[in-house]
């Protein structure tokens, strides 16, 4: 009922809006075309500039509301995002000034030149000094730009320094895996087609001995503050993207083809939940790239701690082989002992089809 | 001669031009089919074109409408949208299958269906005869089919919203494994079945239309119509022509690969899957970045295939009222084709975080910016041609007006994201969603606009009306700024696309409020749409009749045949061209049209 009102008090409006503007066309008729077309430049003319300086007031207004939401209020969390962000100023600096200069000139010119029969126009067809000049202005602002980007762009893509740590991630329809190369800091073999929910999500090839000492667990990796993490980035299904925002960096997860990236996190997991005030703060992995209907929920956490930290958390894993192996443990309790997520048991725990 | 020659052989309107003083209508008769169905009279192709368009461009808003339901009051349930939707809104609340579906063909049919063959396909077909000063197309039976076969893409794309699982979800750039795996998602069924099937269609309808505009172009001008005498309107339309030529096949063996890979078991695209629920998949050593290449490789050139239309439109429009030259005539021409060339070199630019090799990725980044300098010289030519002019505010003029704008701040946008160091924080954010709706959305729906609103006297005979093409205006471009400008804000704070529901994320919530905001903001424009829907259908009908063949006092050519041109445009010969499309305010007079032969007295430009 209230759906029926509501269209029909639109189709009212509408209407009533219909006739005044086939009135105002009659009154133009009367009025002469020249007169009219007067009255509606007047009239555009001023909205030109009202829009502009509305338009100006509602951007600073727009800054003021949502700057603090944004994470331009917020440090960057890694020490290669502050390049991003001083990279993000420097453009924001040059296209800000370029944007309001423009549109001030867009919208005054409008103004000012709305029709006036004593203006006479100014031929005016080409000026090969003044296309010179903002065609070399321009290119070098351009080129200053591209020589900032290009230097940051090589040492985010390039090799991160010797001490880092690398951790594997494999996307999969729709949470992350991780996987720790164990004591002997090298991965062991994996192959897709061994991949079994129940017990080895990610395919470890069991009979190689690198990979027997490998830790996986699932929604949460801790990664240490100050020290340089090298991600190795799959994906199991489809392609997902690993979104790290605070960290000012991502990278799409790619089935076959293996991506990297890497950062050195600044803060860990509790100093920025003082630095930002929230308490509920948390280094949120998102998939960036389109995966599917869960898209919008496949959600990792990074937490990033002190070293110390580190070592006690990861001596209370113990490596995914015992897991599927249980009976070799020599810890031989139960393998269940730690992180619980290790053995997650998610809805794919299905049998795997025989392809 | 040679477009008597063609023409001869689908009408008799070349004899009876040879006895000259005949006009062909009273002979020609045509019924309704062969008149407005399966017509071969450009102008006719044209409006069936923007027709089609317009139903497109109402059915995706609609669905951005609903999408920013879910957005703006994810909370909220709506009974009255089980009713309309079904399944895919139980309870009255959009399910994640039907968000994605919606996303996807909104994306798909407005980049598509409303500004390529909607936009092109209109002016091209309506501009190109019109202002080279030719009876009709190189080749009119096949303009009629690429009209058909779109048509039939629009069929297609269409059935696709009603089969059980779905329509395709995976986002308009289909990226496999996710299309070609039904098992990932429901919608890459029978519903991407059907969506490569109309975009195969779609992209025939392109190249016949496209091989068409270019042939006509190239060989049937008027006497005297140089190509450094073209309007800039043509030039455009001739660029975009080339563009969509050499791309769209690129992306058709793309879908082929594709429709392989999904149905007879090759591995293009796949590699080392294993899917939930089904386990792994036989595919080794395809690469799923293969495809990225390949749409891309149209995909960019896509970008301007929409773009450069409504920048020759807005060239044209604003010097025209401005009643002023376009400042630049030369550098314009060579900005386009700059911009043309350019487009082909720069689509990895959409592909920096798929593990691209860095140095060809610094490659990419330098073509990239590189595009930045014909655009801001397209910029600073249109702002010199509106100084010391003697500007009228018609409608197209408005939108042509709000086109810069936009175009502005889309465009420099466009700065930061080219530029890999910083894509790599803001890639697939709201940030890119604020950029390309503006820069190339919401800025060649307003070219659409100015065209339709400039070009709508010559089309019908009619005006339209002031008033509500005005309020039509002043909604639309305030309204795309509410919109859209936020969303960089958005984009900054790393809120990703293509998000169902940001309520279980610590970083991305906080901007509930605005989502509302900026729901609410998209409703109005959208409703305020109608203003120009009923202005343009009812103006059809009932608008002001022309009483001038030159109602805007403009120099082109379109503007020399008679008010309702038959099927051959113009009553006895072709005029003969004298001089370039912009000689406003020279010399003292006002205008001075492109058949005006030039005077002794004359001074040069």
């Amino acid at each position: 009922m209230t759906m029926l009102l509501t269209i029909a008090v639109i189709v009212l409006v509408f209407v009533v809006i219909f006739q005044i503007a086939k009135a105002s066309e009659y009154v133009s008729l009367l009025k002469g075309e020249e007169a009219s077309r007067q009255q509606n430049n007047k009239i555009n003319g001023f909205l030109m500039v009202a829009f502009l300086v509305l338009g100006l007031i509602g951007v600073w207004y727009c800054n003021e509301v949502l700057f603090d939401k944004t994470l331009l209020a917020q440090e960057s969390a890694s020490v290669e995002g502050e390049r991003v962000d001083s990279m993000l100023w420097l453009t924001l600096a040059v296209t800000g000034v370029v944007f309001i200069g423009t549109q001030i000139v867009l919208f005054w010119f409008a103004y000012k030149y709305q029709e006036d029969k004593n203006r006479k126009v100014y031929f005016f067809s080409h000026s090969n000094t003044l296309e010179a000049i903002w065609t070399i202005i321009p290119a070098i602002a351009l080129t200053v730009l591209v020589v900032i980007g290009l230097r940051n762009w090589f040492l985010f893509t390039g090799e991160p320094p010797k001490s880092a740590m690398v951790v594997e991630i494999t996307g999969k329809q729709f949470g992350w895996i991780f996987r720790y190369p164990g004591k002997d800091g090298a991965f062991g073999k994996k192959y897709y087609k061994n991949i079994d929910p129940a017990s080895n999500t990610l395919g470890l090839l069991w009979d190689d001995k690198l990979g027997q000492d490998d830790l996986v667990t699932e929604q949460t990796m801790y990664v240490v503050k100050g020290k340089p993490v090298k991600l190795i980035i799959g994906s199991r299904d489809v392609i997902h993207d690993v979104g790290l925002t605070h960290f000012r960096l991502k990278m799409d997860a790619v089935p076959g083809i293996p991506t990297t990236i890497w950062f050195t996190p600044k803060f860990t997991t509790a100093e920025m939940k003082e630095k930002t005030g929230n308490p509920n703060f948390q280094y949120e992995i998102s998939c960036d790239q389109m995966c599917g209907n869960g898209h919008y929920s496949m959600k990792g956490v990074v937490e990033v701690v002190s070293q110390e930290d580190y070592d006690l958390w990861i001596a209370k894993q113990s490596p995914y082989y015992f897991a599927a192996f249980p009976e070799k443990d020599p810890a031989a309790k139960s393998s269940a002992a730690g992180d619980s997520s290790k053995t997650a048991k998610p809805a794919e725990s299905k049998t795997v089809a025989k392809m | 001669m040679s477009n008597e020659a063609v023409l001869h052989a689908h009408s008799d309107v070349a004899t009876h031009d040879a006895h000259g003083d005949h006009s062909h209508e009273h002979h020609h008769h045509e019924t309704f089919i062969t008149k407005y169905v399966f017509s071969q009279d450009h102008k006719m192709i044209a409006k069936q074109f923007l027709i089609t368009g317009m139903v497109w461009a109402v059915l995706g808003g609609l669905m951005s409408v609903l999408f920013r339901l879910q957005l703006g009051y994810p909370d909220a349930t709506f009974p009255w949208l089980e009713s309309i939707l079904g399944k895919w809104a139980k309870g009255g609340h959009i399910t994640p299958e039907a968000y994605y579906a919606l996303v996807t063909t909104h994306g798909t049919v407005l980049v598509f269906f409303v500004l390529t063959a909607g936009l092109s396909g209109t002016f091209a077909n309506f501009l190109i005869p019109l202002q080279i000063g030719a009876r009709d197309m190189a080749s009119p039976f096949m303009n009629m089919l690429s009209y058909w076969f779109f048509f039939a893409a629009s069929i297609v794309m269409l059935s696709s919203m009603f089969v059980e699982t779905g329509p395709f979800s995976g986002g308009w750039t289909a990226y496999p494994p996710l299309s070609a795996l039904g098992d990932a998602s429901p919608g890459s069924k029978t519903g991407m079945d059907l969506w490569i099937v109309s975009m195969a269609l779609f992209v025939v309808s392109s190249l016949l239309g496209g091989l068409n505009y270019i042939a006509t172009v190239l060989n049937m001008r008027t006497k005297g119509m140089s190509m450094t005498r073209l309007p800039l309107t043509i030039w455009a339309l001739f660029f975009t022509a080339v563009l969509g030529v050499l791309s769209f096949p690129v992306l058709l063996s793309g879908f082929i690969l594709l429709i392989f890979d999904r149905n007879f078991g090759t591995s293009f695209y796949l590699s080392d899957i294993f899917v939930n629920g089904v386990g792994a998949l036989p595919n080794e050593g395809g690469s799923a970045i293969l495809f990225q290449h390949l749409f891309w490789f149209l995909g960019h050139p896509e970008v301007y295939i929409i773009l450069l239309p409504a920048m020759g439109m807005v060239s044209e429009i604003l010097s025209v009222n401005s009643r002023k030259p376009i400042f630049g005539y030369m550098a314009m021409v060579g900005s386009l084709f700059a911009i043309a060339i350019l487009a082909f070199l720069v689509w990895a630019h959409h592909m920096f975080v798929t593990g691209l090799n860095p140095f060809l990725g610094s490659v990419f980044v330098l073509l990239t910016l590189l595009i930045a300098v014909p655009s801001a010289i397209k910029v600073f030519n249109w702002l010199t041609t509106l100084w010391r002019g003697n500007i009228r505010f018609t409608p197209g003029m408005l939108f042509a007006i709000g086109f810069v704008s936009l175009f502005i701040s889309g465009g420099l946008t466009g700065i930061w994201l080219g530029n890999s160091a910083l894509d790599i924080h803001l890639h697939d954010s709201y940030f890119v969603v604020a950029h390309f709706h503006i820069v190339m959305g919401v800025a060649s729906m307003f070219g659409m606009f100015a065209g339709i609103y400039h070009w709508f006297p010559k089309m019908y005979g009619r005006y339209m009306n002031n008033t509500l093409a005005y309020m039509h205006f002043w909604i639309t471009i305030a309204g795309a700024y509410l919109i859209f400008w936020p969303m960089h804000y958005q984009g900054l704070a790393g809120m990703p696309r293509r998000y169902y529901d940001f309520s279980i994320w610590e970083s991305f919530k906080q901007f509930q409020d605005l989502n509302r905001f900026i729901s609410l903001v998209a409703m109005i424009v959208f409703a305020a749409q109608f203003f120009f829907l009923f202005n343009f259908f009812y103006s059809i009908f009932k608008g002001r009749k022309l009483t001038n063949l030159n109602p805007w006092e403009a120099n082109t050519l379109e503007w020399t045949t008679p008010i309702h041109p038959g099927h051959g445009n113009w009553v006895g010969e072709i005029p003969e061209v004298h001089r370039w499309a912009y000689d406003y305010g020279k010399d003292g007079k006002d205008f001075i049209q492109q058949t005006t032969p030039v005077g002794a007295d004359e001074s040069h430009h």
